[in-house]
């Protein structure tokens, strides 16, 4: 279905592109829209097709029309490669957004930096761009960033040794080591260091053993249903020790999935999208936020996600960079490098030849579950 | 907490996820005693027993009892179409043959249950509440309660059925030789669509029973089959207390393993007695070998 949905708008595109003018901006996408990763490439595929017709509703970016051709990459780095190498050739695109995730976006960096063409990805991995690489750019914060958030907040809160229980995939690994190094930096003490597989349904064994090491905090770091069943077996076994999770439970599902009443206190940072109803009004991104909030539910009946945002973000990028520079390839990369204090999504960018993420600190608040609502801790 | 107190603790964590496993595993023992097929897509009607009663909870606001007899009776009628067009069109085909189509169905169930419902996880509250009930040092909760109860009713349901019941013992009369079963006036078809129905609605039992601790989402089936699966290889894919047996040894393993080696190896304790088994004990751990049959 979304496979005929594709060829429909390649076909749409391809019969358009013969009569439209020479100044338009193609902007190919590569989202994991089906598969393990829907749930990053579902919002961000969403993201990105609103922003189009609306910037085109509007008459386009300085007046070159946009037009979007995506491509869904099942979340396999194999298709990844495959698709990368027919929006470059066949559809002649100046820029790409995606993929959603580390592994397909580092499968497709030689193709890009071949071809001279930026990208821009949905993907969170540090590797993405450290070392930077010229013509990739990514916008989610990196992991270590949300890391040294909650280290920070720990600090404050004067609590020195640690337990983390990480999940066994990619983001709880890549989360692991981080934590990690960060920790022997900064001088905490890692006192546990349990993992659980991702379709894990009890955590009780991993926790009893944490509470025999009597650490002053426990981080864990995974997505959802995981750290759900972390926080409910933490309130089954009695352990009255405070829980860190990480941004990659911070929508109200996590409150949902764990029960108000087991997830009370749990802390975490998160990117400022899920609280932005409780940011102060004068907060820089908080008109941004209530009106992507709005636009997307106006659209598609849910609430806005983070992820989603990272699409939303790799948009106003390029729009930034279009609206400077010009359509062409090598103004878009040009101008996205010298972008400075752009307010978006997952933060302020601000983007230099040797910094392609362009996000500091300030990309996470730390909120903690209060009555089965967010509010920001300070 | 001193060691004393942690060996309870994972005992019992393990106790409690072995019963759910060997929930599932007497749905697969009961469709191997009818059929000598494995039905790799009993994971599913575990994975639907829980969604249905998502969705009859969250979308139609049916209060939980008659949302789970809803659940059973929706996955039950999967489980019956199931075998009418996928298992009875090739009855003849070899086992092989058919365990692999009851993979495929498993990833057309799970297909059909993402477009449905999408791909989210849900929780269903527990039956009787979240607060923990200790013994010494060590907490369960009031859900692992109703899952030992269960559990409980279906060994001595199945041990019934199979031993003292007609129905029960044509079933198992044709899964040891279904030409001579036919030849002394046994329906081995309906005896077959009978199996499918039993342990589907087995399957949905257990979904809605454990979604409360283990929440539940379209791709749930997949690890709990292959749990529920480990724990009828190790019993020997008896339909009575073997299985249950064999699911509790793998949860306790399970959970010692995580607790007092290291949670990175905690599913592969899990593979690794079940390669054990295969290689050193194919017939399970409880039963005697077999003699061939001719």
């Amino acid at each position: 279905m979304k496979r005929t949905v594709a060829a429909l708008i390649v076909c749409l595109l391809l019969t358009t592109a013969g009569t439209a003018l020479a100044d338009t901006l193609r902007i190919g996408a590569l989202f994991a829209v089906t598969g393990p990763a829907s749930f990053l490439g579902e919002p961000e595929k969403n993201t990105l097709e609103m922003l189009v017709k609306e910037i085109n509703s509007k008459g386009g970016i300085n007046k070159n029309k946009v037009e979007l051709v995506v491509y869904d990459t099942q979340g396999d780095a194999t298709k990844a490669k495959q698709l990368v190498n027919k929006l470059i050739k066949n559809d002649k695109v100046a820029v790409i957004v995606g993929p959603s995730t580390t592994g397909e976006t580092m499968a497709i960096i030689d193709d890009v930096e071949k071809a001279g063409i930026p990208l821009v990805s949905c993907a969170a991995g540090i590797k993405i761009t450290e070392p930077v690489k010229k013509w990739v750019f990514k916008t989610p914060a990196n992991d270590h960033v949300a890391g040294e958030k909650i280290l920070n907040y720990m600090a404050q809160q004067k609590q020195k040794s640690i337990a983390l229980l990480t999940v066994s995939d990619g983001f709880g690994s890549s989360g692991r080591e981080q934590l990690k190094a960060l920790a022997a930096q900064k001088g905490f003490k890692i006192v546990a260091d349990e993992v659980y597989g991702p379709k894990d349904t009890d955590m009780t064994p991993q926790l009893t053993k944490i509470k025999g090491t009597k650490p002053d905090a426990i981080i864990c770091w995974g997505t959802n249903p995981g750290p759900a069943v972390v926080t409910k077996n933490m309130k089954q076994l009695g352990i009255k020790i405070p829980l860190y999770q990480s941004h990659g439970v911070a929508s109200k599902k996590f409150i949902e999935l764990a029960g108000a009443d087991a997830s009370e206190g749990v802390t975490l940072p998160a990117g400022k999208l899920a609280v932005y109803d409780k940011l102060k009004k004068n907060d820089p991104q908080y008109k941004l936020l209530s009106e992507y909030d709005k636009a997307y539910r106006k659209a598609y009946g849910v609430e806005a996600s983070t992820f989603g945002g990272y699409a939303y973000d790799a948009f106003q990028l390029i729009a930034e960079a279009v609206r400077k520079g010009g359509v062409t390839p090598d103004k878009i990369r040009t101008g996205i490098e010298q972008v400075k204090k752009l307010v978006a999504v997952s933060g302020i960018f601000t983007m230099s030849e040797k910094d392609h993420n362009g996000l500091d600190l300030s990309a996470f608040v730390m909120v903690r579950v209060s009555k089965g609502d967010w509010e920001i801790a300070q | 907490m001193n060691l004393s107190d942690q060996l309870i603790q994972f005992l019992l964590s393990g106790f409690a996820t072995g019963s759910i496993y060997a929930l599932i595993g007497l749905g697969f023992s009961i469709i191997y005693n009818a059929t000598g097929i494995i039905n790799f897509a009993q994971g599913e009607f575990v994975m639907l027993g829980g969604m249905v009663t998502v969705f009859f909870l969250t979308s139609l606001h049916i209060p939980l009892p008659a949302a789970i007899l809803g659940a059973v009776a929706i996955t039950t009628f999967v489980g019956l179409l199931f075998e009418r067009l996928a298992i009875r069109p090739i009855r003849k085909a070899t086992p092989i043959n058919l365990v692999i189509i009851t993979i495929g169905g498993s990833i057309l169930i799970r297909g059909l249950a993402m477009l449905i419902w999408g791909k989210d996880t849900h929780a269903i509250p527990g039956f009787s509440g979240e607060e923990p009930i200790m013994i010494g040092n060590a907490s369960l909760l009031p859900q692992h309660l109703w899952i030992f109860g269960m559990t409980t009713l279906a060994i001595i349901a199945s041990k019934v059925f199979f031993n003292y019941t007609i129905s029960g013992k044509a079933m198992r009369a044709c899964a040891f030789n279904p030409r001579a079963a036919s030849l002394i006036g046994i329906d081995v078809k309906r005896m077959v669509l009978f199996s499918f129905v039993i342990s589907s609605a087995m399957g949905s039992v257990a979904g809605f029973i454990i979604a409360p601790l283990t929440m539940t989402s379209y791709d749930v089936g997949i690890m709990l089959g292959l749990k529920g699966f480990c724990a009828a290889i190790i019993g020997g894919m008896s339909s009575g207390l073997g299985t249950v047996l064999g699911g509790i040894i793998l949860g306790v393993l399970e959970s010692l393993g995580a607790g007092l080696i290291s949670s990175g190896y905690k599913d592969a304790v899990a593979f690794i007695i079940l390669l054990l088994i295969l290689f050193i004990r194919p017939q399970g751990i409880f039963k005697r070998a077999e003699s061939e049959r001719v």
